[in-house]
């Protein structure tokens, strides 16, 4: 059967059989069903296509529900209002709009069916209209015509959820218990994702976990380093566990770019952004909160580019992320974002607006949450060409009280630092001279625990100087200022304490444009990134003194560790030579380096804070000494088993190349008479006329005369 | 081996160590009035002496030797040590002195970029001068050529199709192998000639044609006892050939082996062992009769040049990055160093800088006493070690 017959051949067959051909209707012939017979139809790549549009099909198709029930009379009236409405989100297709009438009563039956182009129009109709008040009886549900499946299996009596026996979950912050009390970090080098110990006693790396492929783009540990998240096509991802890196949850959210999360990890932010299909549309741009442990959408906000691009000054465009900022602490209490003349605050119990409307505050261009605390900062330019002044406003959540305010006369630009503690705010101030032809820098200091928020100004000892940096001391009360004009700034050290600011030093000429201090405070490294190719200086700020300095060669980013005990610098990709990380001591002394091609990230897991008492803190501080006897001991055992590996390693090496030149040796001495043929006898080898030689360096080191007297 | 014995004891501006104290990688930089920069790192042993391997003051100034206009491509010493040949990417190759640097002469005849030169070890030809040994060159005119040391004078030519690039001596110099690049739709080739006693019975035939690699061959050389020849090139396998069959005897073991183009290839003097260069930023030490892996020294460039001290257990490794990428990036960038490796330990021990753009060449003098570098730059520079240099620990 399974040879094509032509027709010709069909004929005769017919003619021998004594059909009629032409009494034959071949349309309906039909094939047992599932069943081809081996007879190829010429049909099917048509069936196939069709079958692809019949899924894709029905994806631009929404019901609108609760509709008025009106009879035949008002049919055209209504269906009039109803393709008002939906034709201006989008292009009804011909014959796209069908309202179902009963054919008992001639009424409409209160639903409609309406196509569009294509999907994304029937998305956004769905978005927009659903929920619209047509009038007060008559509010739409509006649904996706792919999406009748699922409310047609929701059963009509209502079984209580399967509860699932409770299972332990591995304890996610096992890392924490190392006994060596290590810390761990990630290194993203070529295809290649890897987590290991920094182990710096013995001076090395100790491999954790590696996985290649393991993010598409980049990876990112949660704030309080529970978590290494990845991030792929279809979404993100969350990995950790006791002892190894285990999925734990993931996060749909197709083409996600950007990943952020609370500070208490509980909750992430991802977002997208999708090119237009008309050019002329702006970038929409979909973001997503998800429950971290849940793996629950909380919130979805879905938008054009430009609603969440505001942000920054002087015309920036694009969207700045974190779009939203996470205030209150570490109790992921509330998010906010900025909008044009509005900052919108929502809180997490339900993800709505505060009070279910945002803060007006006209032209805002910036704003800050306290580390710590329920409260932001706001920045709003002068405006009416400097007859309203530019300010600075402090704003309590969720009472929406402004706390403190200060009115700043011709700024330029504004910079918002908040100490970690969220003790002080530190604002800096670039204004205009009265020529307005140059500008220079002033600080205005907010005391945010004190009484009344008392403000103080304060301005470097040349208030003309640029600010090139300036960054707190962590949990501290100094901070410290990169500024000057020239090739090489100087960096100066304020302490805020006792109710005025007061210069603790000023360090002349150095190469350093960026500053980074240990995350406990007291040490800071002054460091020359970009154009000084990475110099290093690791200063003390209690001795005010210079610990080290050092320099890693085009340095591109540098990181303390959670603890504050050693530095990484690293050489990133965007240098093509030199990629690869050194880990320092925090006093600067190079404990290894690793170099790796192709080098993207380096981070190290973050620690949650300790749940000492500060009183308590103090006292192991006091006692140090006794505590640390333990680690000397330690460390001392680690040094001499080191040495002791070494000096076997050195010894096998010595051992194994020793081998290696005897056994030459024999060769050598095999060969020589045939070497000798080779050179018609000549005996002389090179090399035997070297190995008879010793060599005896005489050296005169010094020549002193002495006068020897006579006793 | 020659051993130094003991370290002694000598000035040294750190204090003795106690036991199992680490010290942090010393960098000195000598004073700027010598006129050239020389930074030495010793990672330290942990009871081993901490050492500063040159004393600046007592530094020998390295000699810079200007005759090449275009970058150096080889470097050669002969047997005794006492002149050293130059190749470049201008047409001439040159001999200089190896003690002061001083330029002896040039040979004149090739058209092209001379890419490498070997030295005869015996006397074979008397001519009325008195007795002279014989130089070999290969460049890019498609030509071989053979010299006379002491005269200058050319006395043959081997032409081919393609480029000439590397060549060498057999023990006994009565062989030469010379490789050819892949031109024009030809394949490389490795060419075995048969050289004669006398300049005017010599013939341009072959003995022996080994094809089949791909890509460039950068270097060939012969193992011991001449049954062999080792080959290494652009698709950065090495392998051994039988010079009586031109059967291939053997490949390195792709899981060991290099993983860009190889650049350099050098010797022992007792041809036991060899050391290869690669761009995978690696140096390599294989034996020449397994093709064992031996040793494997990491570095942070391309290696273009590599070089071991007939004397000590040292290795030296010259390279740098792209000469293209030489004026885009800062100076240090391609870190532009001659680096000195524990052949035993694999360990950096120190480098010495200079050059204004990557090592193309390196070169032990054959008593172990200095060594001399060419770079992009086209300068020679010869270093003659410090009493200092002898006194590194080795193990």
């Amino acid at each position: 059967m399974a040879e094509v017959m032509s027709m010709e051949a069909i004929r005769t067959e017919a003619a021998r059989l004594n059909i009629d051909l032409s009494g034959v209707d071949w349309n309906s012939i039909r094939l047992p069903p599932g069943e081809d017979c081996g007879i190829r139809s010429d049909d099917d790549d048509l069936n196939e296509e069709d079958s692809l549009e019949f899924d894709a099909g029905f994806g631009n198709i929404i019901i609108v529900d609760n509709l008025p029930v009106v009879p035949r009379e008002k049919f055209e009236k209504l269906e009039g209002v109803v393709r008002k409405i939906y034709s201006q989100i989008g292009v009804i297709k011909e014959n796209g709009l069908w309202m179902p009438v009963d054919e008992d009563t001639g009424k409409t039956r209160g639903y409609c069916f309406i196509e569009y182009n294509t999907p994304q129009e029937a998305e956004l109709a769905k978005e927009k209209t659903n929920g619209y008040k047509l009038d007060r009886a008559h509010i739409f549900a509006v649904n996706m015509f792919d999406e009748i499946d699922k409310f047609m299996k929701v059963p009509d009596e209502w079984a209580p959820p399967e509860s699932r026996p409770y299972t332990p979950g591995e304890n996610l912050q096992h890392w924490l218990t190392d006994e060596k009390g290590r810390d761990q970090f990630v290194i993203r080098a070529g295809s290649d994702t890897e987590v290991l110990w920094n182990d710096a006693r013995q001076v090395k790396a100790d491999p954790v976990y590696k996985r290649p492929f393991w993010t598409e783009s980049f990876v990112q540990w949660s704030p309080l380093g529970t978590y290494l998240a990845t991030v792929h096509r279809q979404g993100a991802a969350v990995w950790g566990g006791a002892s190894t890196f285990n999925r734990l949850m993931r996060y749909a959210h197709p083409q996600v770019k950007l990943i952020d999360f609370s500070p208490g990890e509980k909750y992430l932010v991802t977002y997208s952004s999708h090119e237009p299909s008309n050019p002329r549309d702006t970038h929409r741009v979909a973001l997503n909160i998800f429950d971290v442990r849940t793996g629950k959408v909380m919130r979805d906000f879905k938008g054009s580019a430009d609603e969440f691009a505001i942000g920054g000054t002087g015309g920036f465009t694009g969207v700045s992320w974190p779009v939203f900022k996470w205030g209150g602490g570490k109790e992921d209490k509330y998010f906010a974002r900025m909008g044009k003349n509005v900052i919108s605050v929502y809180d997490t119990e339900s993800f709505g607006l505060i009070d279910k409307k945002s803060i007006k505050v006209e032209n805002v261009t910036d704003f800050s949450w306290s580390p710590t605390d329920p409260i932001f900062a706001i920045f709003v330019p002068e405006l009416g060409g400097g007859n309203q002044p530019a300010r600075v406003s402090l704003f309590q959540i969720p009472s929406k009280v402004e706390l403190r305010q200060k009115n700043l006369f011709s700024v330029s630009d504004c910079k918002m630092y908040w100490q970690s503690n969220g003790e002080y705010l530190a604002v800096k101030v670039d204004r205009y001279t009265k020529t307005k032809k140059s500008t220079y820098t002033g600080f205005e200091l907010f005391r945010i625990k004190e009484r009344d928020i008392p403000i103080e100004v304060f301005e470097l000892d040349n208030k003309n100087d640029k600010v090139i940096s300036f960054a707190w001391e962590p949990k501290g009360h100094r901070f410290a200022v990169i500024h000057g004009d020239n090739p090489r700034p100087d960096v100066s050290f304020y302490s805020v304490k006792g109710g005025k600011v007061s210069k603790l030093t000023t360090l002349k000429q150095k190469q350093a444009n960026v500053l980074f201090w240990s995350p406990t405070g007291r040490f800071i490294i002054l460091a020359g990134l970009k154009g000084f190719n990475g110099q290093l200086e690791f200063y003390n700020v209690d001795e005010l003194e210079t610990m080290a300095t050092a320099e890693h060669f085009m340095a591109t980013d540098i990181e303390w560790d959670p603890t504050g005990r050693y530095v990484a610098t690293s050489v990133t990709s965007v240098h093509e030579m030199e990629n690869g990380f050194n880990i320092w001591s925090f006093n600067g002394k190079l404990l290894y380096r690793i170099l790796k091609d192709h080098f993207f990230q380096f981070l190290w897991r973050p620690r949650p804070p300790s749940f000492l008492s500060p009183e308590k803190e103090e006292e192991i501080f006091k006692n140090l000494k006794k505590y640390s006897k333990k680690y000397d001991v330690q460390d001392q055992d680690i040094s001499v088993l080191l040495s002791e590996q070494d000096r076997e390693k050195r010894k096998q090496l010595k051992d194994d190349w020793e081998r290696w030149v005897n056994e030459w040796k024999r060769y050598h001495e095999q060969e020589k008479i045939d070497r000798q043929m080779l050179r018609d006898g000549e005996a002389s080898d090179v090399e035997e006329e070297y190995e008879a030689k010793e060599i005896e360096v005489e050296e005169l080191l010094d020549v002193s005369e002495e006068v020897i007297q006579d006793a | 081996m020659v051993n130094t014995g003991p370290a002694p004891k000598w000035p040294s501006p750190v204090q003795p160590s106690t036991q199992h104290t680490t010290y942090p990688a010393q960098i000195l930089t000598s004073s700027s009035n010598l006129g050239f920069p020389i930074s030495i790192v010793r990672k330290p042993y942990n009871d081993l002496v901490p050492s500063i391997l040159f004393d600046p003051q007592t530094k020998m100034r390295p000699i810079l030797m200007k005759g090449h206009e275009r970058p150096l491509t080889f470097l050669k010493y002969n047997r005794d040590g006492d002149l050293l040949f130059s190749c470049a990417k201008d047409h001439t190759p040159t001999v200089w002195f190896a003690d002061n640097g001083e330029r002896l002469g040039t040979y004149r005849g090739h058209n092209g970029a001379v890419w490498c030169c070997d030295v005869s070890m015996v006397i074979i030809w008397f001519n009325v001068n008195g007795d002279s040994t014989l130089l070999i060159t290969g460049s890019a005119d498609q030509s071989a050529k053979l010299w006379d040391v002491q005269t200058g004078k050319q006395l043959f030519t081997f032409n081919f199709d393609s480029p000439a690039r590397a060549v060498d001596f057999s023990v006994g110099d009565k062989l030469a192998v010379i490789t050819t690049d892949p031109f024009m739709g030809l394949t490389s080739a490795i060419h075995v000639k048969r050289i004669a006693a006398d300049p005017d019975d010599q013939i341009a035939d072959s003995v022996l044609v080994l094809k089949g690699p791909q890509g460039r061959i950068n270097r060939a050389v012969w193992g011991p006892l001449n049954k062999t020849i080792i080959s290494a090139g652009e698709d950065a396998v090495i392998r051994i050939w039988d010079t009586e069959t031109g059967k291939l005897l053997q490949e390195n073991e792709k899981e060991v082996g290099h993983k860009k183009t190889i650049t350099s290839l050098a010797k022992s003097t007792d041809c036991s062992h060899f050391l290869t260069g690669s761009l995978d930023k690696s140096a390599k030490l294989w034996d020449s009769r397994t093709l064992t892996l031996i040793k494997t020294y990491v570095t942070e460039r391309p290696v273009n040049a590599v070089a071991m001290s007939p004397l000590l257990n040292h290795v030296v490794l010259g390279g740098g990055q792209d000469a293209s990428a030489v004026t885009t990036t800062d100076h240090r960038a391609g870190k532009f160093e001659a680096k000195f490796y524990d052949k035993v330990l694999q360990e950096e021990i120190g480098g010495v800088k200079g050059h204004f753009g990557p090592i193309n060449a390196l070169a032990f003098n054959p008593d172990g006493k200095s060594f001399s570098s060419g770079g992009e730059d086209g300068y020679v520079r010869l270093h003659h070690f410090d009493p200092d240099y002898f006194k590194i620990p080795s193990i």
